[in-house]
């Protein structure tokens, strides 16, 4: 059974079609990311994963069962969101939005069982937020903030986590931050991530699968290292590159060709000669 | 975690976790509201001793006393506070539900509609018994916000539109009332901009019964409804990931809204202020979470009426003031004083 599927998926805003007759399939307990350019509707597909778009045509199947047919609380329990640029309201501290995430398993009589506490204590541990708990969250850093938002959706308790753009409005040291987090959570608890990044280079090193979406269809999926070519960026980006293993953890990364100053060797050893 | 108390009761099948800062401000608030009560009772054209109202209060004391305070004096402090304590849920309710902490029934056109249909009735039927006035304000209350929510609705209703709809419901209410003052005569124009004003002069006990159940029914279900404003507050996406059924819950706080403001208005007319006042002051007591807001708003709105109208009915003293008059003269500067602090947001 996988996570999550699409079938003969179609997306639009208004009329112009967005994401046509698709047929993806999110493996489960991996970290799949959804790369492509402005526009091209990996945004649009991620929210209707989650419910938040009502599809043209087509369906999302949730572990097995059409998401359609599901109840809100239901899909709640097994599929969490975290949308791009998420905002709390003033004052709010890190402890009460965590507590947000419980909302699918209470009632207004039921509001904070054990297993609730316990939900939220480990989302804190997890995300490292425990001594910032009782913090506004609108005080603390980028990745401090995220990491909040993360620690919600983890008390969330579900198998599948979706984020839009988690890392954009971040500076790299957050970013790193945010998605060394989702990367050990899915390592330590095998939970199904599939994110949204712009960073081809930060998606290659953390993303077991890789989906890219140009033209209203998904155009790759698969491992970085084999679907990552300098044709791929060519055809989802319309940019030249040279696609080198990262130095440090091998997988590929993208120098895109362009404009800058060259300083390499091997121009001035040219002009010499 | 020692600012919070979780409570359980394993047998009823409840829990919940209690903020220690939000159960001491509500003590001190019932406090206040008993002082305040006192007050009302002891203060007017003839004085009353503090101690003497506890005991007319207890059932005993003086009867020459103890008629003004049980006839007067009580029911009319009674429907204040009633009033004031569902206008600040209305506008708890509403502004958590369009996450603008300027909101309020008053600008949103739901008292708008209440006064176009008050001063409709007043000026068009100025024979019909004045027992009917309240609910043609209920009537003008939901028929408006229907209409707001109809125009409103485009796969759903976002936050954004209610408020841009609903202020411009509130301006052509705003509208049809003046014109309909301005072309009434003398006597029903002045009943009219009384009614506009707020007032709980000549309140009875009939009022009292009138409003209790709303206020009995309505209250209580402000505090079930905490936890789903607690998770709009987070935007629809990030709520309805959480499970809420984003535009089924806006639709039902909506109508708590609408039924709050609607009998607290019917029988105190347009008082402004005290929505969009009693959970401002609420919220730098118990901050943003609405477990806690939702009942320390009611008590502050309750205070905010009550006291107002102690100082309406004694302050210009043999003068018997509408009780809108003071909730515009805290509520109109403490507004500018929001917005100030609002500039940089």
């Amino acid at each position: 059974m996988h996570a999550l599927e699409t079938k003969q998926l179609t997306l639009s805003y208004g009329e112009a079609p967005i994401i046509e007759n698709l047929d993806l399939t999110v493996p489960k307990g991996k970290i799949t990311v959804l790369i492509g350019g402005n526009g091209s509707g990996k945004s649009t597909l991620l929210r209707s994963m989650a419910r938040l778009l009502k599809p043209d045509a087509g369906s999302v199947v949730l572990e097995g069962k059409p998401i359609a047919s599901m109840s809100t609380k239901e899909v709640a329990r097994r599929l969490a969101i975290l949308p791009q640029g998420p905002t709390a309201p003033e004052g709010l501290t890190v402890l009460q939005l965590v507590k947000q995430g419980r909302y699918p398993y209470q009632s207004w009589l039921k509001q904070w069982s054990e297993e609730d506490e316990r939900a939220v204590k480990r989302a804190l541990k997890a995300t490292g937020m425990e001594p910032l708990a009782e913090r506004p969250v609108d005080s603390l850093s980028g990745g401090q903030r995220q990491r909040a938002w993360i620690a919600m959706t983890l008390a969330q308790g579900t198998r599948t986590i979706l984020l839009d753009e988690p890392t954009t409005y971040l500076d790299l040291t957050h970013q790193i931050e945010v998605l060394d987090l989702l990367f050990e959570l899915n390592e330590l608890e095998q939970r199904t991530i599939v994110m949204v990044l712009h960073d081809i280079n930060l998606a290659c090193r953390y993303a077991h699968h890789i989906v890219a979406v140009k033209d209203r269809t998904v155009v790759a999926c698969g491992k970085p290292e084999e679907i990552v070519t300098e044709e791929l960026i060519r055809r989802v980006f319309d940019l030249e590159c040279r696609i080198v293993p990262d130095p440090l953890f091998g997988t590929p990364m993208c120098v895109p060709v362009g404009k800058g100053r060259d300083v390499s060797a091997r121009k001035h050893a040219h002009a010499t000669a | 975690m020692s600012k919070y108390i979780p409570f359980r009761a394993k047998s009823l099948g409840v829990s919940v976790l209690l903020d220690k800062r939000t159960i001491i401000v509500a003590v001190v608030l019932v406090v206040i509201s008993l002082a305040v009560a006192i007050a009302n009772a002891a203060i007017g054209s003839m004085r009353i001793h503090p101690l003497s109202a506890v005991r007319i209060f207890l059932g005993m004391g003086d009867p020459t006393e103890a008629t003004i305070v049980l006839n007067f004096r009580l029911p009319r402090m009674l429907v204040a506070f009633l009033v004031g304590m569902l206008l600040a849920g209305a506008g708890a309710v509403l502004q958590g539900m369009i996450r603008n902490p300027l909101a309020s029934p008053d600008i949103m056109g739901i008292t708008g509609g209440a006064s176009a249909a008050a001063v409709l009735f007043i000026t068009l039927l100025p024979t019909a018994s004045v027992r009917y006035l309240p609910f043609a304000a209920m009537a003008g209350a939901v028929v408006a916000t229907a209409v707001i929510y109809l125009l409103a609705w485009k796969k759903g209703v976002s936050a954004m539109r209610l408020v841009l709809i609903g202020v411009g419901i509130e301006a052509s209410m705003k509208a049809l009332t003046t014109l309909l003052i301005v072309r009434s005569p003398f006597y029903s124009s002045s009943k009219a901009l009384t009614w506009l004003t707020g007032t709980v002069y000549g309140a009875n006990w009939g009022n009292v019964w009138a409003l209790l159940p709303w206020a009995a029914v309505l209250l209580p279900l402000t505090a079930i409804a905490g936890r789903t404003l607690n998770v709009l507050q987070l935007g629809d996406d990030t709520a309805a990931g959480a499970g809420s059924r984003v535009n089924r819950d806006r639709l039902l706080l909506l109508a708590l809204c609408v039924a709050m403001a609607g009998a607290a208005v019917a029988v105190g007319g347009a008082i402004g202020f005290v929505a969009l006042l009693a959970p401002h002051i609420a919220r730098m007591l118990t901050g943003p979470s609405f477990g806690g807001l939702l009942p320390v708003s009611a008590l502050a709105g309750g205070i905010i009426v009550a006291l107002a109208d102690l100082v309406a009915r004694t302050a210009f003293a043999p003068l018997d003031l509408p009780v809108g008059i003071f909730t515009s003269m805290i509520g109109a500067p403490f507004f500018m004083y929001l917005l100030y602090r609002n500039r940089k947001a």
